[in-house]
């Protein structure tokens, strides 16, 4: 027996409603097995990891904190994919918006004011921008293939961000310790509630972010462009698009979402640059683009889910001992159902037998009676 | 001269996972498949590798439980991309996720327990001779595997039809399915061939490089093969080049710091990727090339019309 | 008849017993650590103490865990996160978790917290280390007496205070026994990579070194040695099972004394905020059995331990920094704090210290 899939004539509605919710019928089911084969309570399990999460107000603002970087460089990238670009090296840009963004509060900690803010996330725009922009460089100047040059850029960004927090940064009052100074008030990004929890204007960023670049996308000519040349360079070529200059404005705009993730980051959850300032956002958000289906708006969604599988995992680390493997096997899972279920939105599914094996199955069965 | 064998060691050591790992990955991108989940397979790869090798306490043994794991493993990703034509760049990053946790899960106990190496090859008189003995004919097996990998499937991809024919499927899926060729089951044992070399490239680093367990041992291993690929412009003996050039500019850093080089240890920790970049822009300026070289319907998922 | 009342009755008097401990609520401790429990090296050891404070309180105490938490903002969560599932006492065990946990301490004034490696105090957030430096001053003495080559490679991660500390001490002790001793030094820019690790220990050794010595978590080196028939010191752990004919010692991190007496203290209610960084004097830093080692030198191991365990600190002047200026006068002892923020080597070490 085998799988056929048969391309539907348009896009299935229903199915595109629908398979997230198949998606997670089936993780909760294979979730429970693997709980049960472990010992740990299957219902305890799946309620610490999905729903405990949610019922509790600081953690609504946690999620919002770990969502925020994810959405706002998945949109960006989502441009690029869009475009048939493939900047894989968002995590570099994030640290060098980071770094970018961070030049006036650690070099000029006496300069204050309500301008210092909106300086710093323009500077971390510009900053990924033009990190992004190498890579965009050389595609277009030499045809160098930028999957290769946006990843190992990614490694070149943060050896240059260890070093600077170790030498050049570092806190002269800070016991020799790799952290710079931290951040004066005027260069905190303020929190959206302080009363109820620490999420940031970070979240808001996204939220924006998202609704402009889908209104790019839908509503402008310049959304058109992107996906002509993303799905036919050729007709792009013919209706007078330029390939070369959307390379540099996927790129940019993709490294200008992701630099001002890594200035908001820093700015807002962390305040002050360390060696490490990310635990792979720059990577989990080419997964987040893609479970949201490229669509600024369900990137969105999916953003909030995958934050959400980090935190569960944390639960049921510390409430049931659910080792960090379990958890990242869990969400492992997640994301090939929710991968595998979108396939119906495009396909019907046919289980096809090879040769005539079902008749004599049932014979056989029916024998064995 | 002792001391350039044992840098040439060094050398043959560091690349040879990355160049098996690439290798496979090279097959599996000529048919037209991109799958980023090479660090997932590969760490899948260490845990096979060293848990057969303790449970049985035979290395050997450990060596083919590598590559098995590592291919069964890939099958996840074969059903899902080909069967079920979800998108490569996101199967292969969750791949990833999952290998990473799974071998966590299945290695809990083998943690701080020394491993079985696999010996070196060791043949009287021919080892023995100086310089070139050891070089040649003292290295561990996977070593020779990994050679013998390279000329297997540059002969493969280029000298036989069969190669041809995983070729043209790389190059344009529509028009080979037109000619009557099975491209789901190509794709398929190439998805599953890039999987085994992962799983080998794996078990080479538990067997043989660190012949221990820990989490997370590949450390990105599995990302620059991927690189590799690419930088190589997918032909086997450049891939053979690039891991070579890779695991001397890598060894050649750790030297050059011990010599007391005075320039910050993190810029010569970039020296790797910073060269990567400068060699393939160099390769790349030559675009005739790249592009007759480059498997035109990568990354795309295909569904045969009926 | 009579043995099995007294059967009966010790059954009893357990069933008794247990019944109270139930009836008592538990105290919930809690760690965080930077690292997966599975490296064998820095966070399995402080995983190791919370398995012994388990195992010493039995029914008392229940524990908690985050593993792999990474330095930023996903800390100060982790921290929260246990801040509000009851735990009472929370340690902290990397320095980058520094800032999150001082937050998070100033949120809780009723829960305590205990940070690792880091300098900043609070009502009700104490601070610990170990002096690993001592056990680096033992093996400094061990390398240069067994280096025939009179040079040692040192593999070292990432240069904040605690390894430059390291690497002087390790300097003085081999200073001690031959002067002109050397040091060739690697930096690997990772607390744990075995393959790097095992790399960098190759090049060390191929360029002259004969005795390796890690500031990294892996015991990948000293595979590399016991492959080459050379030798070297087991870091966290003792690393002996990797390497039997090779390891002379380890410094091994024994967190759980340190662990059970400040969970004692809370359970009789007299856990202060406190700033402990103690040695072999306290057991916090054990020296592993001394093996492969003529007798007299591990005589001299020991016998330097208990010189340090009787109160000498292995930063006593004269001591000379890197360009020759004097740091320590004769007699003089090196404070804490210039410890704990040391940004400087002393004579001898022919290494550029990245600034």
């Amino acid at each position: 027996m085998r799988l056929e899939l048969v391309k539907r004539p348009q896009r299935s509605m229903l199915f595109s409603m629908l398979s997230p919710f198949i998606a997670f019928a089936l993780t909760v089911i294979a979730g429970a097995l693997m709980f049960a084969f472990l010992g740990v309570n299957p219902a305890t399990a799946l309620f610490t990891y999905f729903i405990s999460p949610i019922t509790e107000v600081w953690q609504i603002h946690e999620l919002a904190i770990k969502a925020a970087p994810l959405i706002l460089i998945a949109v960006g990238l989502s441009v690029c994919y869009r475009a048939n670009i493939w900047n894989i090296g968002a995590e570099g840009q994030f640290v060098i918006g980071a770094i970018a963004g961070s030049i006036i509060p650690v070099l000029y900690p006496e300069m204050q004011g309500p301008f210092v803010l909106p300086m710093m996330l323009l500077m971390g725009m510009v900053g990924g921008a033009l990190y992004a922009g190498i890579p965009a460089f050389l595609k277009a100047r030499f045809g160098t293939n930028e999957i290769l040059t946006s990843l190992m850029l990614v490694y070149v960004a943060q050896l240059f961000l260890d070093w600077m927090v170790r030498g050049p940064w570092r806190d002269p009052k800070g016991f020799n310790f790799p952290q710079t100074v931290q951040f004066n008030s005027s260069a905190v990004l303020p929190e959206i509630m302080p009363m109820s929890g620490r999420a940031n204007w970070g979240f808001l960023f996204a939220l924006i972010a998202a609704v402009l670049i889908w209104f790019m996308m839908s509503r402008m000519l310049k959304g058109f462009e992107v996906r002509v040349l993303g799905s036919s360079p050729r007709a792009g070529r013919f209706a007078g698009f330029s390939l070369n200059r959307m390379v540099f404005f996927a790129f940019m705009v993709s490294g200008a979402l992701a630099g001002l993730a890594g200035i908001s980051e820093v700015s807002g959850a962390i305040g002050q640059l360390q060696p490490s300032i990310s635990p792979g956002y720059g990577f989990t958000a080419i997964i987040v683009a893609f479970l949201g289906r490229l669509n600024p708006l369900g990137i969105v969604a999916a953003g909030l889910v995958l934050g959400l599988t980090y935190l569960g995992g944390e639960a049921a680390q510390s409430v049931l001992g659910i080792s960090d493997k379990v958890a990242r096997v869990f969400q492992g899972m997640l994301l090939f159902f929710v991968l595998g279920c979108d396939t119906l939105i495009h396909y019907r599914i046919r289980l096809v037998g090879l040769g005539a094996p079902k008749p004599q199955v049932a014979a056989k069965l029916e024998e064995a009676r | 001269m002792d001391i350039t064998v044992n840098i040439l060691m060094t050398i043959a050591t560091a690349a040879t996972p990355l160049l098996i790992a690439a290798i496979g990955e090279l097959v599996v991108e000529r048919s037209g498949v991109l799958n980023l989940g090479v660090e997932g397979m590969m760490v899948m790869g260490t845990i096979g590798g060293f848990g057969a090798a303790y449970l049985t306490g035979n290395p050997w043994i450990g060596l083919f439980a590598g590559i098995a794991l590592g291919a069964i493993f890939s099958l996840l990703f074969a059903v899902m991309t080909l069967s079920l034509a979800t998108n490569q760049v996101a199967t292969g990053l969750s791949l990833t996720i999952l290998g990473l946790g799974l071998s966590g899960m299945m290695g809990t106990n083998f943690v701080g327990l020394p491993g079985e190496r696999l010996p070196n090859l060791y043949i009287p008189v021919l080892t023995d001779i100086p310089v070139i003995g050891r070089l040649l004919f003292g290295q561990d097996p996977i070593f020779y595997m990994s050679i013998v990998l390279v000329i297997a499937v540059a002969w493969f991809l280029f000298r036989t039809r069969t190669g041809l024919t995983l070729r043209s499927i790389g190059d344009s899926h529509t028009s080979a399915h037109a000619l009557g060729i099975q491209v789901i089951r190509y794709r398929y044992l190439a998805v599953v061939f890039g999987g085994a070399c992962a799983g080998l490239a794996g078990a080479h680093l538990s067997l043989v490089y660190t012949p221990q367990w820990v989490e997370n041992m590949t450390a990105g291993r599995g990302w620059i093969a991927l690189a590799l690929v690419v930088f190589a412009s997918w032909r086997p003996l450049r891939v053979l080049a690039g891991a070579y050039i890779f695991g001397a500019v890598w060894i050649g850093q750790l030297h050059a710091q011990a010599f007391g080089i005075p320039v910050p240890s993190q810029f010569l920790s970039s020296l790797p990727y910073l060269a990567t970049i400068v060699v393939l822009v160099l390769i790349s300026r030559n675009k005739r090339l790249t592009m007759m070289n480059t498997p035109a319907s990568l990354g795309q998922p295909f569904v045969p019309d009926r | 008849m009579k043995k099995l009342l007294i059967a009966l009755a010790a059954t009893a008097a357990t069933l008794s017993f247990a019944a109270t401990v139930q009836a008592q609520e538990k105290l919930k401790a809690c760690w965080v650590y930077v690292g997966p429990i599975g490296d064998f090296g820095y966070s399995y050891q402080h995983d190791q103490g919370r398995l012994a404070v388990e195992k010493q309180f039995g029914d008392k105490v229940e524990t908690a865990y985050l593993e792999n938490v990474a330095e930023g903002p996903d800390a100060e969560r982790a921290f929260e996160r246990l801040a509000r599932q009851g735990c009472k006492i929370i340690f902290g065990t990397s320095f980058g978790f520094m800032d999150a946990e001082v937050k998070v301490a100033a949120k809780f004034p009723d829960i305590k917290f205990e940070h690792a490696t880091g300098y900043k105090m609070g009502d009700n957030l104490g601070i610990y280390n170990a002096r690993f430096y001592e056990g680096r001053y033992v093996i400094g003495q061990i390398a240069a007496k067994q280096s025939k080559a009179g040079v040692a490679g040192y593999i070292v991660s990432f240069p904040i205070p605690e390894v430059v500390m390291g690497i002087n001490a390790f300097m003085l002790g081999a200073q001690s026994v031959n002067p002109d001793f050397k040091v060739k030094i690697v930096w690997v820019n990772s607390w744990f990579d075995p393959g790097k690790e095992a790399d960098a220990a190759k090049a060390l050794f191929d360029q002259g070194a004969d005795i390796i010595v890690q500031h990294t978590d892996s015991t990948a080196p000293l595979q590399v040695a016991q492959e080459r028939g050379l030798h070297g010191f087991g870091q966290a752990s003792d690393m002996i099972t990797f390497a039997p004919k090779s390891q002379y010692t380890a410094i091994v991190d024994d967190w759980g004394p340190y662990y059970i007496e400040r969970i004692g203290e809370v359970l009789a209610g007299t856990w202060k905020p406190e700033d402990r960084w103690e040695g072999i004097k306290e057991g916090a830093v054990l020296m592993a059995p001394y093996t492969n080692l003529p007798d007299d030198v591990a005589a001299a191991a020991k016998e330097t331990e208990a010189k340090i365990a009787g109160g000498w600190n292995p930063f006593t002047g004269p001591v000379a920094k890197q360009d020759g200026s004097e740091w320590l006068k004769d007699g003089e002892v090196a404070d804490d704090k210039t410890l704990l923020g040391m940004n400087f080597y002393v004579k001898g070490v022919d290494d550029k210290l990245p600034q």
